[in-house]
């Protein structure tokens, strides 16, 4: 097998050293009882070929090809060449994590450029290495509110993306973490500041919302600021489309910003691998969540990089720690660094500005339930026509529609969720409009 | 080494009992045993502390260790350099780098600690 | 005498915001085909921001450079072997990045109409019936994104099964010899932590743990082969006695790489593990993550797994979102759909046969290493070693050199240090793992290497123990790291 590099004769050899005549002598200190007596019931290897053809047939199955007008929290944006160019280097690509500063200096030196670059795109003092992805920063941005405040509920807006929601949910039940929500209001679509008014309490820790919001819409962080703020609670807020910080202020008044990079050159890729983020002020530093790399020095004086701040994590802290990660997202979070040099200062605002461009010109086409400003993605009602039906008059013409929000609205199952990045195509859209009159 | 009126716990605390107040530190022992101090969390003022609970902890680059009060009463006063300047624990523990200060609610506590040849005994058996 | 490396020039590369200059680009997006938009308008003056401070602008060729650059100052699979143990740092077959990258699969989004996600639906589908084949359990979440969180997910399950009978119970027995994750994960789960020892031989001490388990126990924690690469020997016995008593066993899968096609866990009595994808299924470390962290169940657990499930409806799949006892989603969408392709990858590739023979050789590379380096390194457990071995440094400490010393001189060798003191219950840990993908020479080299630095312990301890000296950054400051944290470029 091609991925075994010895040769029978030099098993043979290793074998004389161990002074064992079998490979099977190796396990029999197994007990009976364990071992498996029957082969694994799956077809033997197959060649690189037929691995490769397998993968296309099934890549055949999904509709390959369809402009698609999704968003909410996975986006379609152009991946830079130069991304898969520079994580395929195995360097890259094989290496471990950078425990051994001296070398890893390649890693450690990326993941550097990666903290200040969204410290710099999110206003935040510090950001770390990397979450699994934007739904699992959520909780553990809570529970780094309630570790900084001391206070344990938690208030989440319902325009927070639901499954995001769903997670913390899951996480929450057992922390005595008690998480309520909060609405938004149906003309704008930003939330509801009276209702987190009326909802919020002395033993708040953290208020969540999200900006642009699931619907979209730029959101209140300033107001849902001051409240918060007044009642000793933290304000989160989270993003899921990164391209939107090309453009839109960065949310300042926030104490902890925790969100998604996959719209930076990240592979749709049915729902993950992605990389979340969390980005703080310097005073909560030591109760952030994950892997660190700070700058230093080599004993020759040279300038150096280094994990640090460890015993805040699980391998040190063990019970204790901040969270039980211990993965970061490096590879995942290194394409983003990549797409993120490519573009750069000024291509990310361009890259933005045709978003926005290509989104408004859909929505001038179309009529948006909400008032409220949008950047990339909006929800329109169609009169008439339910989400599904518009959905599959568009499937017939190959192109992928919006998301129907019956499933996580109930009050908006006669609308649909639509996205246009700088990859949807005027004709596409142009269609969209057709099908919906 | 070890000053003659401090009293001494197992877990490598001093303590300077004067009436009704003291003075709460590591020992020199402690400071060598974690390495190059990194970090100490220190409790707030006003803070209630048990004999035996931890009061804090010591961070080193790869450990963490608490640190037990040796005895019962109120936090005073925090040793602010130790903020700014961690390293201080390393270089004088009995001295400058002292940790709190206390208000005793049980001043009898002090009695059964270890006195210094006591824990240099300790210290001695223990490597 | 090091046979493995040579120094060589590596060039230097400063930070991208040091080499940034106004108006550099490496980018070009199309003309717009749609009117542009005014920014104030369309947002709202207040929303929008000033450029964005300090970002950096470079060129393409620069990009590269930088890049390139940064990257030969790693070490790296593809350069030699990195003796980690429990880490399985195998070779990551580069047919996983060209199937990851397939059009129809990596552009796929997760809330595609069914219609047009079969394929992807059907991969899932292929690799939940693989990873239970192999892990000899009934149902397969692929929902956690890494080892550490299908451990929470894991002990979520046995949380809500205990709380369905009744009684959640407070604790979770947890060896002394176990990952940091473990316990970490069960305090976020909302459970107390007890360790149980080993016993002299390294194994779980079953008298000690009949007096632990008691009704207030929900699970043991327990990695089989244990952290000391042995395996638990009495793991049936073990279970019997969590079952007695109402609890669970939980299995933490990272040493699955001595057991595929020899043992099952679900054969000896596990109700619940996770798979590091990243470990025994080739998917790359790359530099820290992705992982995958698939939690295989017994039946019994199955209706509290995260929803949805896959299910067949006549000759299509579909997502069951109906499942009223889930403990509720772990992430977002259906898990880490890029990774599970590339483990699938290298499923496909060995095969049944396949994926046994690679495990012999993971358990014959490491019993061979053990042989070797024997007479030179402290052996703490003689029980038999499966697919890695500890070592301690006790020999070496009495001439004053530490088991990480050790490990920084096996760097001017040409190898990435193994691991080093951990496991916990051994003083001055040496832990290595090989993994089947290396071959004699390779493994001779690491060996020779380990006894060169062994013979020079005796002769030159100082040496020792202030290598490494041929790297192009030496012993970095970690002390001044943590005292004054830079975790950010500042002009």
């Amino acid at each position: 097998m091609r991925y075994l590099p010895k040769s029978e004769s030099e098993r043979r050899q290793i074998l004389d050293a161990c002074g064992v005549s079998s490979p099977d002598e190796l396990f029999a200190h197994l007990p009976e009882a364990v071992r498996l007596k029957r082969p694994l019931d799956l077809a033997p290897g197959i060649s690189e070929y037929e691995i490769v053809q397998y993968f296309r047939d099934r890549g055949d199955e999904n509709g390959k090809g369809y402009p698609s007008f999704l968003g909410a929290g996975v986006y379609h944006h152009f991946r830079p060449v130069l991304v898969d160019t520079v994580v395929s280097r195995g360097e890259f690509l094989t290496s471990y994590t950078p425990y051994q500063a001296e070398i890893a200096q390649g890693t450690l030196t990326t993941i550097f450029e990666f903290q200040t670059m969204i410290c710099q795109l999110t206003g935040m003092d510090v950001a770390n290495a990397s979450m699994y992805d934007g739904s699992t920063a959520v909780p553990e941005a809570a529970m780094m509110a309630v570790r900084a405040t001391g206070k344990g509920r938690v208030l989440i807006a319902r325009s927070v993306h639901p499954e995001y929601r769903e997670v913390l949910t899951t996480y929450a039940k057992h922390q005595g973490m008690p998480v309520e929500e909060f609405g938004y209001v149906p003309e704008a679509g930003t939330i509801d500041l009276e209702d987190l008014d009326r909802k919020i309490d002395d033993l708040t820790g953290a208020v969540i919302i999200q900006s642009p919001n699931f619907f979209g819409i730029v959101d209140q962080v300033k107001a849902a600021a001051g409240i918060a703020h007044q009642r000793g609670a933290l304000l989160v807020v989270i993003f899921t489309e990164a391209v939107s910080l090309g453009i839109l202020e960065p949310p300042a008044d926030a104490d902890i910003v925790a969100g998604e990079l996959q719209s930076f050159a990240i592979s749709p890729s049915y729902g993950g691998p992605y990389a979340g983020i969390i980005a703080t002020k310097d005073k909560f530093i030591r109760q952030m969540p994950g892997r660190l790399v700070g700058q230093t020095t080599d004993s020759r004086g040279n300038r150096a990089f280094c994990l640090t701040l460890s015993t805040r994590e699980q391998h040190i802290r063990r019970e204790k720690a901040t969270s039980n990660i211990c993965t970061n997202q490096a590879l995942i979070a290194l394409m983003a660094t990549v797409f993120m040099t490519v573009y750069g200062k000024q291509g990310l605002r361009e890259l933005a500005e045709q978003n926005l461009a290509k989104a408004h010109y859909l929505a001038s086409k179309l009529k948006p339930r909400f008032c409220g400003k949008f950047f990339n993605e909006f929800v329109v009602k169609i009169e008439g026509r339910s989400p599904d039906a518009i959905n599959q008059a568009l499937l017939k013409k190959k192109i992928i529609g919006g998301l129907p929000l019956g499933r996580f609205y109930p009050e908006l199952a006669d609308s649909l969720l639509l996205c246009a990045t700088e990859m949807s195509r005027r004709a596409d859209m142009d269609t969209i409009a057709e099908v919906a009159a | 080494m070890y000053p003659e009126n401090f009293r001494y716990t197992k877990e490598h605390e001093w303590v300077l009992a004067e009436g009704d107040t003291a003075t709460v530190g590591i020992t020199d022992h402690a400071q060598e045993e974690l390495g190059d101090i990194v970090y100490v969390d220190l409790p707030k003022a006003g803070t209630h502390l048990e004999q035996g609970k931890s009061l804090g902890s010591v961070e080193s680059v790869k450990a963490v260790s608490d640190i037990y009060s040796p005895v019962s009463g109120e936090v005073t006063e925090i040793n602010a350099i130790l903020a700014d300047s961690p390293e201080k624990l390393n270089e004088d523990p009995h001295g400058a780098a002292w940790l709190v200060k206390m208000k005793l609610s049980a001043p009898e506590e002090v009695k059964n600690l270890m006195s210094a040849s006591d824990y240099q005994t300790y210290i001695g058996a223990e490597k | 005498m090091i046979t493995k490396v040579r120094s060589h020039l590596s060039p230097n590369e400063a930070l991208l915001f040091e080499r940034s200059s106004p108006g550099k680009k490496a980018y070009q997006l199309p003309d717009l085909d749609v009117p542009p938009v005014d920014a104030a308008e369309a947002l709202g003056a207040d929303n929008v921001r000033e450029a964005i401070e300090g970002f950096p602008e470079v060129s393409e060729v620069e990009a590269i450079r930088h890049f390139t650059r940064l990257s030969t100052w790693n070490y790296a699979i593809d350069y030699g072997m990195y003796p980690l143990g429990s880490c399985t740092m195998k070779y990551n077959p580069r047919i996983n990045e060209l199937v990851a990258r397939t059009e129809g699969l990596a552009w796929a989004h997760p809330y595609q109409p069914e219609s047009l996600s079969q394929g992807c639906m059907e991969v899932m589908a292929r690799v939940e019936a693989a990873l239970a084949e192999i892990t000899g359990m009934d149902a397969v979440t692929l929902q956690p994104a890494a080892g550490a969180h299908g451990e929470l997910t894991g002990i979520l399950l046995i949380r809500a099964l205990l709380q369905k009978r009744g009684n959640p119970r407070k604790k979770i027995l947890i060896p002394d010899s176990a990952h940091g994750t473990n316990p970490a994960t069960a305090a976020i789960a909302g459970y107390a932590i007890e360790n149980i020892k080993s016993s002299e031989t390294g194994v779980l001490d079953v008298s000690a743990l009949e007096r632990l388990v008691t009704d207030d126990v929900a699970a043991l924690m327990v990695t089989n082969p244990n952290t000391l690469g042995v395996f638990e020997e009495n793991i049936n016995r073990v279970a019997e006695i969590l079952h007695a008593k109402g609890a669970m066993l939980y299995m933490d899968g990272a040493n699955m790489n001595a057991l595929v096609g020899i043992a099952r866990p679900g054969d000896f009595g596990v109700d619940v593990m996770h798979l590091n994808l990243h470990k025994t299924f080739s998917t790359p470390h790359g530099g820290g993550g992705p992982g995958a962290g698939p939690v295989a169940v017994k039946k019994v657990l199955e209706p509290f797994l995260p929803a949805p499930r896959l299910k067949r409806s006549g000759k299509k799949w579909t997502y069951d979102y109906k499942r009223k006892h889930s403990i509720g989603r772990v992430k977002a969408f259906y898990g880490n759909f890029g990774v599970l392709v590339r483990a699938f990858a290298y499923i496909l590739a060995h095969g049944g046969p396949g994926l046994r023979n690679a495990t012999v050789d993971a358990v014959l590379n490491a019993v061979y290493i053990r042989k070797r380096l024997e007479p030179y390194f402290d052996l703490p457990y003689s029980s038999p070693n499966m697919h890695e071995v500890v070592f301690s440094d006790d020999r070496q400490a009495k001439l004053g050199v530490r088991t990480g010393e050790i490990a920084k001189r096996l760097i001017d060798y040409g190898f990435h240090p193994y691991t080093v003191s951990f496991p916990l219950i051994v003083h001055g840990a040496l832990m290595i793992e090989p993994t089947e993908t290396e071959g004699k020479m390779e493994l001779d080299q690491f060996i020779d290497a380990m006894i060169s630095i062994a013979k020079e312990v005796e002769t030159d301890p100082q040496m020792v123990k202030n290598a490494p000296y041929g790297t192009r950054t030496s012993k970095v400051d970690e002390v001044t790291a943590a005292r004054k944290p830079v975790l950010r470029w500042k002009p």
